[in-house]
C-alpha cells in the first residue's frame, strides 16, 4: 500500500522539479536566466520524461524568445539552442511540438548572428529536427535566402559542415529541391568537403551528392567535370569504394556513381562502372554485409543495371550474385527464433525489405537476357518463391515479385516450362482482382506474355474467365492498364478459335472497341488494331466479323486512314484492309466502296515503301485468280487505274514490293503467300512483349 | 604497393624464367604455352635456357605419355589423354596471405579445352588441372570448376580468346575464386591444402596463354581486395574481446608506459605519469637521473666522459663488460674524429659557451626523421612485386655485397642482415658476406623476408631510436643552444674539429685503442667483430672528408644510439633491473609471434604486421 501512495507523489515531485527549471527562465536576473538554462540543459540530456515534461510546461517558447532577444547575451543564446537540440533529440512527439512552436525560422534567423558557437548550436537543433520523418522539408525552402546563407556557412567549421550537409542530404526530396540547391552552387560548395579531414563531413558531403545526382541529368552532367584537389569526382567516389573504407562510405559512393551512370553521365562500360561500382554493389549484398546493407545494395543494383544488358550479364557471374540473392528469402531463419529473441525482431522487420530487394534485382537481372532467366528459375525455390511473394501481405514485396515473374516472363521457354509447372496464372490472376495500379500494370504486363499463343498457361487463363477482366482494364484511366488490357486481348485473339474471338467481341463490345481505335495514346491504337487484325484471320473468320461488324469497321479504317497518324498505324490498317480482301463475302465490302479503293491506290503511291507493300498486299487479295468473281474484280481494278501503278511498282526500288507487285500483276501469286502475310504479321504482333 | 606479395617476388624470379615471349612445344607438337617476360632486371642470376624446362616442361618423360616425335596434329586434343600441364617451379608460400595470377588467353586453338588453377607436387601433370587428387580448375570449354574431380561443377562463365582469368589463392581462409576480365567469379574452393603450385593445362592444338605472375598490372584490382584483408585483420586484432580483465589491463598498459619512461629516463615524465595514475616507479629518482645524464653524454657524443661517469658511478660495470667498453671506445675515437668528444673539444677556441653545446647532435632530430624509413607509417609504399624502389633504406648502401641471388629481392635480403645485426644487440655485430645470405634458402626467403623487412629486429632498434630521439628534444629543449649547434656543425666539418693538437690526440687515442683490442684478443682470443669495429673506425683517417666516405656513416649521430642503449641496458642489468622495459619485449614477443606463424604457414601473419599498430 506503500508504493501505491508513493508514486503519485513522486510524479508531482517530477512535475515541480520541472515547472522550476521552466520558472527559472523567467527570473529577472540574466545571469540567474542563464543558470536556469544550464541546469535545465544538465537535466533533460538522455532524459525523455523530462525533456515532454518541459515541453508540456511551455519551456519552448521561451527558449524561443531568449534565443530571439537581441538584449540575451550570446552565451545566453547558444545554451538555449543547445536545449532545444537536446530536447528535439527526443521522441518524434517532441519534434512535432517544436516545429509546431516555429523552431525552424527562428533558429534559421538565428543563423544570421555572427557568433559561430551559436550557430553551431543552432545548426545541430536545426539538423536533429530536419532529420526527422516528421518534419515537412518544405520548411527549408520557403524563405528563399535561407539556402544561399547555409552555403555560406559551409566554410565557417567542420561542424557547420556536417550539420548542413547532413540537412541538405534530407531536406532534398524532389528534383526542385534538387536544382535549387543545384543553383546555389552546392556542388562547388560541397565537393571539397569530400576530402575533409572528418569522416563526418566526409560522409554528409558524400551523402548530399547521392541525393543530389539521383535522377537528375544536370546535375550529374556536371558532377563527372568536377575537380577536388586536382582530380576527378568519379575517381574520389571510386577511392570511397575502395574495400577497406567503411561500408557505408563504399555503399554510398556507389550510389554517386550509379546515379550518375544512370543519368547518362558515366557510360555503362566505363572501368568506373564495371570493374568498380557494380563489384562493390555486389559485395554489398554479401552475407556479411548487415540487412540494412544488403537491401539497399541490392537495389542500387538493380537500378544500375536495369537498362544495360552487358552489366547484367556481368553481374550475373559476379560472387555468384544470383545464388547470394537466394539467402534474402531465408529470414527470419529458424535459428534465430529460438536462440535471440532481439534477433527474430530485426530479422521480421527486415524480412519483407530483403524480399522485395531480392525481387528487384532478379528482375533487373533477367530483364534482357535468356541464360540469366535460365538460371534464376534454376536458383533453389525459386519459382515457389515469386508465387508466395505474389501473395504476400506488403504491397512492396507484391509489386517487386510480379516485376520479377514479368522479367522471366520476357521467355518463351520458361512459359513453356517452369511458368506453366508452378501454374503461376493462378496467384497473377488473384493478384489482378484487387490491386492498386501500380501492381496492375507489372500484373496485367506479365499477363499479356502469359496469354501467348505458345504458352501453356493460355488456356486454363481463359477458363478462369479473364476476357471480362481484360475488357475493364480497357476502360481505366491509366494508359499503361489500357494498352495493357487490349494488348493481352490481342495476343489472346491470336489463332484463337471462333468462340474465344467471339466472347472478345461481346464482352469488350463494339462500342468500346471504337472508342479504342480512337484512343489519345497510340500504343492503345496500334494494339487495338492488332486485335481486330487478330480477330480478321483465317477466311471463315473474316466473313463471319465482316457480316457483323463490317459497316463499322469499314468507317473506322476510313477514319484512321484519313487522319493524322503514325505510318505504323496506318501500316497495321492496310494490313487489316488486306485480311478484309482475303475473305470471300468480306472483299465485296472493299470493291464496293470506292472511296477504300482510292485510298489504297493512293498508299500503293505513297512514298513510304512499307505503306505501298501493305496496299499491294491489299490488291493482290482482291484479284487472286483462283476465287470467284477474281475476273469482275480485275476488270474493275483495271479500269481504276490500278494496273499502271503496279506496273510502275514492278520497276521499284525496293526487291519485295517489286515482286509482289510483279506476281500480284500476273495475278499468280499464291494465296498461301498472302495469308502467310497477315500470318506472320500477326504473329509478329502477338510476339511482340511488354517491352517496360 | 604489393608487400604481402613480397614473397611471391623472389619466386617470380623461379617462374619467369624466359628472358623474352618464347613459345615452346610441349608434348603435343602444336599446342604450345608461353610466359612473358618479366622486368629485365629480374633476370640477372637465372640461366634461362635450363630453368625455364624445369620450369615449364610437363615432363613427359616421367610418365611416358609423350607422344612419338613428328606425329601431325590430326588426331591430337581428341581425349583427355592428349592434355598437358604446366606449373610453377615454387609452391604458393603459404604466408604471403593472398596470392594471385592472371593467364591471358592469347588463342583457344581449336576447341578450348584450357584449364588454370592448382597442383599440389605430385599431380600428374598429363591432365588439365582439376581432374586428379589434390589439383583444382577452372575450365575455359564449359565454365566448370574441378575440384579433384573427373565431373566438374558450374562454376562461371566460359573463357576464350582474349579473356584474362585471375586465379587467387587466400591462405588465410584456404579458399581460391577466380577472376575474369578483371570481375571476381566468387569462391570456387574451399579447404585447400597448402603448398599449391600454380597451373595451367591445355588439351587442343593451338592453344596459347600467357601468364603473368605480377610482372605486368593486373586486370583485377587484387590491391584493393587484400586492402580488404589487411583491414579485415586489423579489426580483428583491435577489437580482440578482453572480456572481465578490462580493469587488469589498465593496469599492465600503466605500467609498460611508466617502466618505458623509466627505461630511458624520462624521470619528469615518469614521475607525472606515477602520480597520475597513482603507480609506483620501481627505481629511485637518483638512479634514473644518473642514467639519464649518462645517456644525454653519449647522444651528444661526448663518449668519453660518458665513460669516465659510468666508471665513477657504476664502479666495475665496464671492468667487467671489456666488449661493451671496447665499443664505448671505438665510438669514443669515431667521435673525436667527428669533433664531438670532450678529449678533442677541450682544444677548440671556440666560444666558451660551446662546451654546452652539442655540435652534431642537434642536427639529428631533423635528419632522424628524413632518413630513417622505420618510422615512417604503416602504408608508405613498399616493395611491389617484382620492383625494387630506389634505396629507401639508406642502411642497404652500407652492405652492397649482400644483395641476394635474385637482385630483384634484394631488398629484403639486405635488409634481413641488418636487422639480425641490430637485434644481436650491437655487442656482436655479424658479418655480412655473401655466404650468410645464402644460408638462408630460396623457400625461407620467400616466406620470411616480408617479415623481417621492415620488420621485428630492426623494430626493436626503431623504437630506441624513436625513444632517444625524444630524449634529444628535452636535452636541446633544456640546452637552448640549438642554434648554435646546427650552425656550426654543419658549416665547418673537419677532422677533430679541424684543431692539430686534438688530431694528435685522437691519434694517440687511436694507438691506446689498438692496445687495448691487443690486449682484449691475449684475454680473451680474436674478436672478428672488434676487428672490423676497429678497422672501420681507423678507416675514417684514410678519406680527406670522412663525412663524405664509404665507412662516413659511422660519424651519422644516429649511431649513438645503438651504443647508447646497449650501455643503458648493462646498467639496469647490472642494478637487478631488466635490460629491456616490457613495452619492448612485448613489441618483440607480437613480432616474434608473426614471424612464428609465418613459419607455421598461417596465411593471416602477413597482414598482422606489428610496425602497423606502432604510431
Amino acid at each position: 500500500t506503500k508504493c501505491v501512495h508513493l508514486s503519485p507523489v513522486s510524479l508531482s515531485e517530477v512535475t515541480a522539479t520541472s515547472r522550476h527549471y521552466v520558472d527559472r527562465l523567467f527570473d529577472p536576473d540574466p545571469q540567474k536566466v542563464l543558470q536556469g538554462v544550464i541546469d535545465m540543459k544538465n537535466a533533460v540530456i538522455g532524459n525523455n520524461k523530462q525533456k515532454a515534461n518541459l515541453i508540456v510546461l511551455g519551456a519552448v517558447p521561451r527558449l524561443l524568445y531568449l534565443l530571439q532577444q537581441g538584449s540575451s547575451s550570446s552565451e545566453l543564446r547558444a545554451e538555449c539552442a543547445v536545449v532545444l537540440g537536446s530536447l528535439a533529440m527526443g521522441t518524434e512527439n517532441n519534434i512535432k511540438s517544436l516545429v509546431d512552436c516555429h523552431i525552424i525560422p527562428a533558429l534559421l534567423q538565428g543563423l544570421l548572428c555572427p557568433d559561430l558557437i551559436f550557430i553551431e548550436a543552432c545548426l545541430r537543433c536545426l539538423r536533429t529536427v530536419f532529420i526527422s520523418p516528421v518534419t515537412p522539408v518544405q520548411l527549408l525552402y520557403t524563405d528563399p535566402t535561407v539556402i544561399p546563407h547555409l552555403m555560406s556557412l559551409l566554410c565557417r567549421s567542420q561542424r557547420t559542415q556536417e550539420y548542413i550537409t547532413q540537412i541538405f542530404s534530407h531536406c532534398c526530396k524532389t528534383p526542385e529541391h534538387q536544382t535549387v540547391l543545384f543553383n546555389h552552387g552546392a556542388i562547388q560548395n560541397i565537393a571539397p568537403l569530400l576530402i575533409s579531414p572528418s569522416y563526418k563531413v566526409r560522409m554528409q558531403a558524400l551523402k548530399c551528392f547521392s541525393v543530389l545526382a539521383y535522377e537528375n541529368t544536370q546535375v550529374s552532367m556536371t558532377l563527372v567535370n568536377v575537380l577536388v584537389d586536382e582530380e576527378l569526382l568519379s575517381q574520389v567516389f571510386v577511392r570511397m569504394m575502395q574495400r577497406d573504407q567503411p561500408i557505408d562510405m563504399q555503399l554510398t559512393a556507389a550510389k554517386c556513381l550509379t546515379y550518375m551512370c544512370r543519368a547518362g553521365a558515366i557510360r555503362t562500360d566505363d572501368s568506373c562502372i564495371v570493374l568498380k561500382t557494380l563489384p562493390c554493389l555486389v559485395r554489398m549484398c554479401s552475407k556479411e554485409r548487415l540487412l540494412e546493407e544488403r537491401v539497399e545494395g541490392a537495389e542500387t543494383l538493380a537500378y544500375l543495371m536495369e537498362p544495360d544488358v552487358e552489366l547484367q550479364r556481368i553481374a550475373s557471374v559476379t560472387d555468384h550474385l544470383v545464388a547470394m540473392l537466394a539467402d534474402y528469402f531465408k529470414y527470419p531463419s529458424s535459428v534465430s527464433a529460438i536462440t535471440d529473441i532481439k534477433r527474430l525482431d530485426h530479422d521480421l522487420k527486415h524480412a519483407h525489405e530483403l524480399r522485395q530487394a531480392a525481387f528487384k534485382l532478379y528482375a533487373s537481372l533477367g530483364s534482357n537476357d535468356e541464360d540469366i532467366r535460365k538460371k534464376i528459375t534454376e536458383t533453389e525455390n525459386m519459382m515457389d518463391r515469386i508465387v508466395s511473394g505474389l501473395s504476400e501481405s506488403s504491397v512492396k514485396v507484391r509489386l517487386a515479385a510480379v516485376r520479377c515473374l514479368h522479367s522471366l516472363s520476357r521467355s518463351v521457354q520458361q512459359l513453356r516450362t517452369s511458368f506453366h509447372d508452378h501454374a503461376v496464372w493462378k496467384p497473377l490472376m488473384k493478384l489482378l482482382q484487387n490491386a492498386p495500379d501500380e501492381v496492375l500494370v507489372m500484373a496485367s504486363s506479365t499477363l499479356c506474355n502469359l496469354l501467348l499463343e505458345f504458352s501453356p498457361s493460355k488456356e486454363p487463363i481463359l477458363e478462369s474467365g479473364v476476357i471480362e477482366l481484360l475488357c475493364s482494364l480497357t476502360q481505366s484511366d491509366s494508359p499503361a492498364l489500357r494498352v495493357n488490357g487490349i494488348w493481352a486481348l490481342m495476343n489472346m485473339a491470336f489463332q484463337a478459335d471462333q468462340k474465344v474471338k467471339g466472347e472478345i467481341v461481346r464482352a469488350l463490345g463494339t462500342e468500346q472497341l471504337f472508342r479504342l481505335l480512337s484512343d489519345p495514346d497510340s500504343n492503345v491504337l496500334m494494339k487495338t488494331l492488332g486485335l481486330l487484325r487478330n480477330l480478321l484471320s483465317t477466311r471463315p473468320h473474316i466473313d463471319q466479323v465482316m457480316s457483323s461488324h463490317g459497316k463499322q469497321i469499314m468507317q473506322a479504317v476510313t477514319l484512321i486512314l484519313e487522319g493524322e497518324h503514325s505510318i505504323e498505324v496506318k501500316e497495321q490498317t492496310l494490313c487489316i484492309l488486306a485480311n478484309i480482301a482475303d475473305g470471300n463475302t468480306a472483299k465485296e465490302l472493299i470493291m464496293t466502296n470506292d472511296d477504300i479503293l482510292q485510298k489504297i491506290k493512293y498508299y500503293m503511291a505513297h512514298s513510304n515503301v512499307k505503306l505501298q507493300l501493305a496496299a499491294t498486299f491489299c490488291i493482290s487479295n482482291l484479284i487472286w485468280n483462283e476465287e470467284d468473281g477474281s475476273q469482275e474484280r480485275q476488270d474493275k481494278l483495271r479500269e481504276l487505274g490500278f494496273v499502271d501503278i503496279l506496273h510502275k511498282l514492278t520497276q521499284a526500288s525496293d526487291p519485295n514490293l517489286c515482286d509482289r507487285s510483279d506476281t500480284a500483276t500476273h495475278t499468280s501469286l499464291p494465296l498461301s503467300f498472302s495469308f502467310s502475310l497477315h500470318k506472320t504479321d500477326a504473329h509478329k504482333h502477338a510476339h511482340c512483349v511488354v517491352g517496360y | 604497393m604489393f608487400s604481402e606479395l613480397g614473397p611471391v617476388d623472389s619466386s617470380m624470379v623461379d617462374l619467369l624464367p624466359a628472358p623474352c615471349r618464347s613459345p615452346f612445344n610441349s608434348p603435343l607438337n602444336d599446342v604450345f604455352l608461353w610466359f612473358s617476360h618479366g622486368d629485365a632486371s629480374t633476370e640477372t642470376t637465372t640461366c634461362p635456357g635450363s630453368s625455364f624446362h624445369t620450369a615449364l616442361t610437363p615432363q613427359p618423360d616421367e610418365h611416358g605419355e609423350a607422344p612419338a616425335p613428328g606425329s601431325g596434329p590430326v588426331g591430337h586434343g581428341k581425349n583427355h589423354k592428349d592434355a598437358a600441364s604446366v606449373r610453377a617451379t615454387h609452391p604458393i608460400p603459404a604466408a604471403c596471405g593472398i596470392y594471385y595470377f592472371e593467364v591471358k588467353i592469347v588463342s583457344k586453338g581449336r576447341d578450348g579445352y584450357m584449364g588454370i588453377g592448382l597442383s599440389a607436387q605430385g599431380v600428374n601433370m598429363n591432365r588439365l588441372p582439376g581432374w586428379d587428387k589434390h589439383s583444382y580448375g577452372y575450365h575455359g570449354d564449359d565454365g566448370h570448376s574441378f575440384c579433384s574431380s573427373g565431373t566438374g561443377q558450374p562454376y562461371g562463365p566460359t573463357f576464350t580468346t582474349g579473356d584474362v582469368i585471375g586465379c587467387c589463392v587466400n591462405l588465410i581462409n584456404n579458399t581460391c575464386f577466380y577472376t575474369k576480365n578483371g570481375i571476381s567469379l566468387g569462391v570456387a574452393f574451399t579447404d585447400l591444402p597448402p603448398n599449391l603450385y600454380p597451373t595451367v593445362g591445355l588439351q587442343t592444338p593451338g592453344e596459347i596463354v600467357d601468364a603473368n605472375f605480377g610482372q605486368q598490372p593486373f586486370v583485377f584490382d587484387i590491391e584493393d581486395y587484400m586492402s580488404e584483408w589487411r583491414a579485415k585483420i586489423h579489426g580483428m586484432i583491435a577489437r580482440f574481446p578482453i572480456g572481465e580483465r578490462l580493469g587488469e589491463w589498465q593496469a599492465v598498459l600503466q605500467n609498460m608506459v611508466s617502466t618505458y619512461l623509466v627505461h630511458h629516463g624520462y624521470c619528469a615524465t615518469a614521475t607525472a605519469f606515477a602520480r597520475a595514475t597513482e603507480t609506483l616507479i620501481q627505481e629511485d629518482q637518483t638512479s634514473i637521473k644518473n642514467r639519464q645524464r649518462i645517456q644525454k653524454l653519449v647522444l651528444a657524443g661526448r663518449v668519453g666522459e660518458a665513460i669516465e661517469a659510468t666508471q665513477q658511478l657504476y664502479p666495475g660495470l665496464l671492468e667487467h663488460n671489456s666488449n661493451l667498453l671496447f665499443m664505448l671506445k671505438c665510438r669514443q675515437f669515431v667521435e673525436m674524429v667527428n669533433g664531438t668528444d670532450s678529449e678533442v673539444r677541450c682544444f677548440s677556441v671556440r666560444s666558451p659557451k660551446s662546451q654546452d653545446s652539442y655540435p652534431g647532435s642537434p642536427s639529428l632530430s631533423p635528419r632522424h626523421g628524413a632518413t630513417n624509413p622505420h618510422l615512417h607509417s604503416a602504408d608508405s609504399p613498399t616493395c611491389s612485386n617484382g620492383v625494387t624502389p630506389p634505396n629507401k633504406n639508406k642502411s642497404h648502401n652500407k652492405y652492397p655485397g649482400v644483395s641476394s641471388a635474385s637482385s630483384s629481392s634484394s631488398s629484403s635480403p639486405s635488409s634481413v642482415n641488418y636487422s639480425e645485426s641490430n637485434s644481436t644487440d650491437s655487442t656482436k655485430s655479424q658479418p655480412h658476406s655473401g655466404t650468410s645470405n645464402q644460408e638462408t634458402s630460396d623457400s625461407e626467403m620467400e616466406i620470411e623476408a616480408e617479415h623481417y623487412t621492415n620488420g621485428v629486429a630492426e623494430n626493436s632498434s626503431t623504437r630506441i631510436m624513436n625513444g632517444t630521439y625524444k630524449h634529444q628534444e628535452i636535452l636541446q629543449a633544456e640546452d637552448g643552444s640549438l642554434g648554435n649547434g646546427v650552425a656550426d656543425s654543419c658549416a665547418s666539418r673537419q677532422l677533430c674539429g679541424g684543431n692539430q693538437a686534438a688530431t694528435e690526440r685522437m691519434i694517440q687515442f687511436g694507438r691506446e685503442l689498438q692496445g687495448l683490442n691487443e690486449q682484449l684478443c691475449r684475454e680473451y682470443g680474436k674478436n672478428a667483430t672488434h676487428k672490423k669495429m676497429l678497422q672501420d673506425a681507423f678507416s675514417l683517417l684514410a678519406y680527406s672528408d670522412p663525412w663524405n666516405c664509404p665507412v662516413g656513416q659511422q660519424l651519422d649521430p644516429m649511431q649513438r644510439e645503438n651504443i647508447c642503449s646497449a650501455l643503458n641496458s648493462a646498467i639496469l642489468e647490472s642494478q637487478n633491473l631488466p635490460k629491456q622495459p616490457p613495452l619492448m619485449l612485448a613489441v618483440g614477443q607480437a613480432t616474434e609471434c608473426v614471424q612464428l606463424m609465418a613459419r607455421v604457414r598461417s596465411g593471416s601473419c602477413s597482414f598482422a604486421r606489428v610496425d602497423s599498430f606502432l604510431h
